[in-house]
């Protein structure tokens, strides 16, 4: 890496493709019936029954090929919670 | 007979009826008998693109409601003897193609011509309905940025089950043209690459055609980017994409994909 990169801005690219692919992956889906985009769902709503969500916190990655679907969900849980929900 | 492109993208902007023009006239170019259709009623601009505006008297309405003989409306270019023009109506609305009518021109069509290149109006209406029903192939044109490929996204979707072909059960054959690419800016992490756009929209690529001013000047003469200035880059990357097209096995090269002097000094990497 170069000096001149810390003097750069983030990369825009790989967050567009992260954003089309998450899209593209709920759009493409006749309603309900696709099985990554139905699990990011509930798997949110039970986070969310717990703790409270901060949209802004929660990553949601899609990838794949024609093989395996690959869902990859970030979410932050700020230490407050934990010690309340203990 | 003849074959049906559609050229088509959902969104609006991204270089369709450029396209059409360059695809068209560099069919035309190899020798083969084409003719370009706008099936943008209401906003025609594919005689602008072609230069032939000041020539038009009759459009694919005036056919379709017989006011017109198909060979009347048909424009020849005059640079290419074997391109001709069939231009859309500027004052009536979308409404006046009917289905019926718009089979009846194809059919037409592809008697007398090799190809039947079909300019796509914007949207996922009745007019992007009616230009891709008869295709047997689709040209999705799609620049790298998030709206034009969510919008590719959904057209592929469409042509997969709108088109004629697709409801007896076959498989339209489908390609994607990413156009305005800068190559530079790709590698630097700031737009989309070709193979974002592949990942996502997983149709094979026919052409990849470099942001370029010879576009804007090809369009401001009224000349499709082939005749205009045949050795200019997006015209290459257009004559490549037809060869393609018409089945060649070529491979794929990014236009203006080189380095520039600061590239070079600090070897950059995209993340």
């Amino acid at each position: 890496m170069s000096v001149f990169n810390l003097f750069r801005k983030q990369r825009s690219a790989p967050t567009a493709r992260e954003r089309l692919q998450v899209l593209l992956a709920h759009e493409r889906a006749p309603a309900g019936s696709d099985l990554v985009a139905q699990l990011r769902e509930e798997i949110l709503a039970v986070i969310a029954r717990h703790v409270e969500l901060d949209h802004d916190r929660v990553r949601v990655k899609m990838d794949g090929d024609e093989h395996v679907s690959i869902l990859e969900i970030d979410v932050e849980i700020p230490l407050s919670a934990v010690v309340q929900a203990a | 007979m003849g074959k049906v492109i559609v050229v088509t993208s959902g969104k609006g902007g991204v270089g369709k009826t450029t396209s059409t023009a360059a695809l068209g006239a560099a069919l035309a170019q190899r020798g083969e008998k084409v003719a370009v259709v706008d099936f943008d009623v209401g906003l025609r601009n594919l005689d602008l693109v072609m230069g032939a505006e000041r020539r038009v008297v009759y459009d694919i309405v005036n056919v379709i409601q017989g006011d017109a003989k198909l060979p009347q409306a048909l424009i020849r270019d005059k640079r290419l003897e074997n391109l001709f023009l069939l231009p859309a109506s500027q004052t009536r609305d979308k409404d006046a193609l009917t289905p019926e009518g718009v089979e009846i021109v194809m059919n037409d069509l592809k008697r007398y011509f090799d190809w039947i290149v079909c300019d796509s109006p914007a949207g996922i209406e009745r007019g992007a309905t009616l230009a891709m029903r008869h295709a047997d192939v689709a040209v999705v044109v799609t620049n790298p940025e998030v709206s034009s490929v969510r919008d590719s996204d959904r057209i592929i979707g469409l042509l997969d089950a709108k088109t004629a072909k697709a409801e007896r059960g076959e498989r339209i054959e489908k390609h994607l043209l990413l156009t305005r690419y800068d190559a530079v800016r790709a590698e630097r992490g700031d737009m989309l690459k070709v193979e974002d756009v592949l990942d996502i929209l997983s149709i094979p690529l026919i052409g990849i055609i470099p942001e370029s001013t010879d576009v804007l000047r090809a369009s401001n003469l009224g000349s499709p980017v082939t005749l205009a200035d045949a050795r200019s880059a997006p015209a290459m990357a257009y004559f490549d994409a037809v060869r393609r097209l018409t089945g060649e096995p070529l491979p794929i090269t990014i236009p203006g994909e080189k380095r520039g002097i600061f590239g070079k000094i600090f070897g950059r990497k995209a993340a």
